[in-house]
């Protein structure tokens, strides 16, 4: 089932504010309100309240994962000391000039082509004026006019009720993908009132995604930036990590009533982690509703959400209701991009992008990769659907399988639940697992083979883990098999040299 | 030692002498330099970089003795306009703003001329950030053209009275590259860089007699050249003759990574033929040129250049640029929508001057810019913003630049009907006195003084001055080539044709007759005028 935007209707009332407990990680984390994914209009209603449709729009900074800067050759690295890595260029010194990084630009024709997006072949670059100290030139050289990639969807799954056998596929259009320089970080010293400034960052390749108003929801909006950051990650367009500021997601919010137009929206900024979308946006919603239920009006204002507090916050807004003064960008020719029909004979391959040339090397997309897992080892899609949402994992996956006797379907039960499940509870990435592939499909082959119980394949598994007590039990077994008659110091030796092995 | 070499052509007579070790680098530097301390009252130099260009010289010496020049500019004494970065020398732009501003890099054009072994004497004045047309306007004062205290000017100009002295009948450079023109007219240097947006190094070369050389946009790169309005800029060239023009073009046109805006290519030097043939041109002679204002002088000197092509077998052709009469709106607008947008990064941050306003970040931006800039500065980026704003944009930027499209298309249909160069007027008339300039506002200034040369700046075209004649009262009078993109070569031919046929007289300079060593030969002046 496909769906765009699921005109759901909210009628819960929530507490503001609250915090609610034992939110887990997406998408198996309790949602204060649920959407209705099933994209039914609901009527007025039992209540005799008239319903409000939310409606969520959201734009996206996504870092590009470059050596160097757009426009710059200055190295791009996250957390370097201090204005370590600014150029002539980036501190904007009077006559220097922007020189675009081939690299940003083949990042972002990848990711219009993974989100299907119409690629331009002509896009041209602008100045948007404002004063901040982080900005150095007085402009941010971004793609107002005619961006690099336009009208693009993507494609995501969520899972209704929370259940994961469940599962809705949605679609949300993507307006465009636009080029443009990151500033730098103002840091605010309020005691000795003054304004740090670190140009590490400013001029790092951006990419503006623009996301059409068709969610309903936090979850929704929380689905399509996850597969969103699957998307770039499998690119390597941008490395998407959210905490690191690589991806940025702002929200646009509004609630109206069916058959009306739509409502005035709020911005909603300051989100840092995908749960915090889901957290902020449906607050936000709730928020609108109320005070439109209260007879109050919605301002069109940007909001910062508090993390600590789950709710969203007025910004003291930097800079007002500004006029940006957009100019076409004079030191930068139009960026013209070719395909396999337009490329011109005798041209340098060095000197021009050829778009077709980098559709035929996008790697397989998650949604592919999902389906290829289904399809081969005939697992649920749900599964698949967990095994893409951890890095390594799908590999690791296969690994197993490759080795062992045991059917994908039963080996999958093993990664998820209690290989995965493990991780998650010591906050460890596939890659840092103690367990590995080899050591795994080993185990299962015993089980295969019936040499061990389920039971004890689970302990040797938590015990490899680094679970030192789970030996004992380990001992305790052997003892009952051998009947009392074993050395248990030696079983312990014995064991000990077979599980560092 | 005792040849007269200051005012003669490097490509000839200089680099010749310097080749046959008839004159050191390290002696041809003094000269100038001491020329330069005996011309200060011209006040055509911001910074004069006396100690480097010594160390220079004397590398440039060095190599020459081992007989390994870089090329024929190792040894030349040249200038660069003080709105181009120049690593550890202080660039100002004569603004408040940069004053005491010391580039970590040069910009590409000096770059390239210190690689070939030019010896770069110092920084010329110009109006502040090169918004000007008089080189008035700079925070270190007025540059004063060096024609004020010729012979010539001298002879001609009979003072009203004998009370009134030179300090009250000295003329303006014209500008905004007027301290590179003047230094070239004086003698204090060979060459010099200046810049050209609407005009700014033709305007000057025509009122200080020199050549000068706008080409086209995107041959030179721009990059550490601090901009006025990006997409007009032109590094422009300063030179006492054509050929040394095209000496200097070759040196410093192509492609460059640092400038996205520069041509792909490679751009070959080239020479001028020693007899240049005119006859199978078509000299288009545009009629929109004849502007209100123009003096009778000037008027009749642009149609004497004519039959002179006539008469050498050219096919002389009166031609139409319909939207010429409305280049200078539309450069307002552009130009000030440029400059708003340039300026912008003139915050006291990052560089340059910082007002001692600290309640708040904005008020210490406020108070920096006005402190560091000049009226005419603030008033362009005053106007410029408003061009730019949201509900002004399409009506005037947006406008404006088809405007712009227009014009350059006119060229495009002349030049594509057959008509190979164009002749102009450079200036409406010879530089008036600087107290009669000052009368009139900047903006009134430029937008009269821009008007023949800013359409060839908004269509990107190549287009020189050469120095025709001098006017009744003994101040030389120039005329224009425009010729067609990239086509350098011919327009320099064309040029230094017509130079031949002018034999433009040398100025008598009694400053720069002391340092030279001896007096000038004077060359005839009689052939034309």
């Amino acid at each position: 089932m496909v769906a765009r935007g699921c005109g759901g209707v909210w009628r819960r009332l929530r507490q503001r504010c609250a915090v609610r407990p034992g939110s887990g990680p997406f998408p198996r984390g309790e949602r204060a309100v649920a959407c209705n994914a099933r994209g039914g209009m609901m009527s007025a209603g039992k209540s005799g309240l008239t319903p409000w449709i939310p409606v969520v729009g959201l734009e996206i900074h996504a870092q590009i994962s470059s050596n160097s800067k757009l426009f710059s050759g200055s190295q791009v690295q996250f957390a370097a000391p201090p204005n370590s890595l600014v150029s002539f260029f980036d501190a904007s010194l009077p006559g220097t000039l922007p020189v675009l990084n081939r690299r940003c630009v083949e990042a972002a024709v990848m990711t219009g082509l993974a989100l299907n997006c119409h690629i331009n072949k002509k896009s041209l670059f602008d100045r948007k004026h404002y004063f901040y100290a982080d900005l150095p030139a007085g402009y941010q050289i971004t793609q107002q006019r005619v961006p690099i990639a336009v009208n693009g969807s993507l494609s995501y799954s969520l899972c209704i009720d929370n259940k994961m056998s469940q599962m809705v596929t949605k679609t949300v259009r993507i307006k465009q993908i636009q080029l443009e320089q990151d500033s730098g970080k103002s840091l605010h010293d309020d005691a000795r009132s003054q304004t740090l400034v670190d140009l590490n960052r400013a001029g790092v390749g951006l990419m503006e995604l623009v996301m059409e108003p068709d969610m309903c929801c936090g979850e929704e909006a929380a689905a399509a930036v996850r597969e969103l950051q699957l998307i770039l990650q499998t690119l390597g367009s941008s490395q998407a990590v959210m905490a690191e500021g690589q991806l940025r997601v702002d929200a646009n919010v509004s609630v109206h009533h069916p058959g009306e137009p739509y409502g005035v929206r709020t911005e909603v900024k300051n989100i840092n982690s995908i749960r915090f979308l889901a957290k902020a946006v449906d607050y936000e919603i709730q928020r609108q509703i109320e005070e439109l239920g209260n007879g109050g009006t919605i301002s069109n204002e940007t909001r910062a959400f508090d993390s600590k507090l789950g709710c969203t916050v007025p910004m003291r807004d930097k800079e007002g209701k500004q006029d940006y003064r957009f100019m076409p960008e004079p030191n930068l020719p139009p960026l013209i991009l070719y395909d396999a029909k337009s490329l011109p004979a005798n041209m340098n391959h060095q000197q021009v992008i050829n778009i077709d040339w980098i559709r035929e090397r996008l790697p397989d997309l998650p949604s592919v990769k999902r389906e290829k897992l289904v399809e081969q080892y005939g697992i649920l899609p749900e599964h698949s659907f967990t095994l893409l949402n951890e890095d390594g994992l799908p590999e690791f996956f296969e690994n197993v399988v490759k080795q062992t006797q045991m059917k994908p379907k039963k080996v999958i039960g093993w990664i998820l639940n209690d290989l995965l499940s493990y991780l998650k509870q010591h906050s460890l990435t596939v890659k840092e697992s103690p367990v590995s592939s080899f050591l795994l499909a080993d185990l299962l082959n015993l089980l295969e083979k019936k040499e061990i119980s389920s039971t004890a394949a689970k302990q040797v598994m938590a015990i490899k883990a680094g679970n030192q007590k789970v030996l004992n039990k380990l001992i305790g077994l052997v003892q009952k098999k051998t009947q009392g008659r074993s050395n248990p110091v030696l079983v312990k030796q014995l064991l000990e040299k077979k599980l560092s092995e | 030692m005792g040849a007269r070499l200051l005012g003669h052509a490097l490509r000839s007579q200089v680099s010749a002498a310097l080749k046959e070790g008839r004159v050191t680098p390290t002696e041809l530097c003094q000269r100038c330099l001491a020329l330069i301390k005996s011309t200060k009252f011209l006040n055509a130099y911001i910074t004069v970089t006396e100690e480097t260009a010594l160390k220079q010289a004397e590398e440039s010496e060095k190599r020459r003795k081992r007989g390994q020049p870089l090329g024929i500019l190792d040894g030349i004494p040249i200038a660069v306009k003080d709105n181009f970065n120049t690593a550890g020398i202080e660039t100002t732009c004569a603004s408040n703003m940069l004053k005491g501003y010391i580039s970590p890099y040069n910009a590409t054009v000096v770059q390239k001329l210190l690689d070939q072994g030019a010896v770069l004497l110092g920084k010329t004045n110009l109006d502040e950030f090169a918004m000007g047309s008089g080189s008035t306007d700079g925070v270190f004062g007025p540059v004063r053209n060096p024609w004020s205290y010729s012979k010539q000017y001298k002879e001609k100009s009979v003072p009203k009275s004998h009370s009134e002295d030179e300090e009250y009948n000295w003329v303006i450079t014209g500008g905004s590259s007027g301290g590179s023109a003047a230094a070239v007219s004086s003698f204090t240097c060979f060459a010099a860089l200046g810049s050209d947006t609407g005009g700014s190094t033709r305007n000057p070369a025509a009122h200080c007699g020199v050549v000068g050389l706008k080409p086209t946009y995107g041959l030179i790169s721009r990059h550490g050249l601090i901009p006025l309005v990006n997409s007009m800029d032109v590094p422009g060239i300063l030179t006492r003759c054509v050929d040394d023009a095209a000496v200097l073009l070759g040196s410093l046109a192509g492609h460059d990574p640092k400038d996205s805006t520069t041509i792909q290519d490679d751009f070959k030097p080239f020479e001028l033929p020693d007899l240049p043939d005119v006859s199978k041109l078509s000299i288009g002679i545009p009629k929109e040129y004849h502007a209100p204002g123009l003096s009778s002088e000037i008027l009749s000197l642009w149609s004497k250049a004519a039959d002179l092509f006539k008469n050498a077998g050219a096919k002389v052709v009166e031609v139409s640029l319909p939207h010429t009469r409305y280049s200078i709106v539309c450069y307002h607008v552009l130009c000030t929508a440029e400059v708003a947008s340039n300026m912008a990064r003139f915050d006291g941050l990052e560089y340059g001057h910082r007002s001692d306003v600290k309640d708040s970040t904005e008020s210490m931006y406020a108070a920096t810019r006005r402190e560091g800039f000049n009226d005419v500065v603030r008033g362009r980026i005053l106007s410029g913003n408003y061009f730019l704003l949201k509900q002004n944009y399409e009506k005037y930027f947006v406008k404006a630049q088809k405007v712009r499209r227009l014009i350059a298309n006119d060229f495009g249909k002349v030049f594509g009907s057959g008509v190979d160069i164009l002749l102009t007027p450079t200036t409406l008339s010879d530089a008036v006195p600087y107290t009669e300039f000052i009368q009139e506002d900047n903006r009134t200034r430029s937008a009269q003084d821009d008007i023949l040369t800013q359409a060839a700046n908004m269509a990107g075209l190549p287009a020189i001055n050469v120095p025709t004649a001098l006017s009744e009262r003994g101040l030389p009078v120039g005329l224009q080539f425009i010729g067609r993109s990239f086509q350098e070569k011919q327009l320099l031919t064309v040029a230094k044709w017509f130079e031949k046929q002018v034999q433009f007289p040398v100025i008598q300079l009694e400053e720069a007759e002391r340092h030279d060593n001896g007096v000038f030969q004077h060359q005839k002046s009689a052939s034309f005028s």
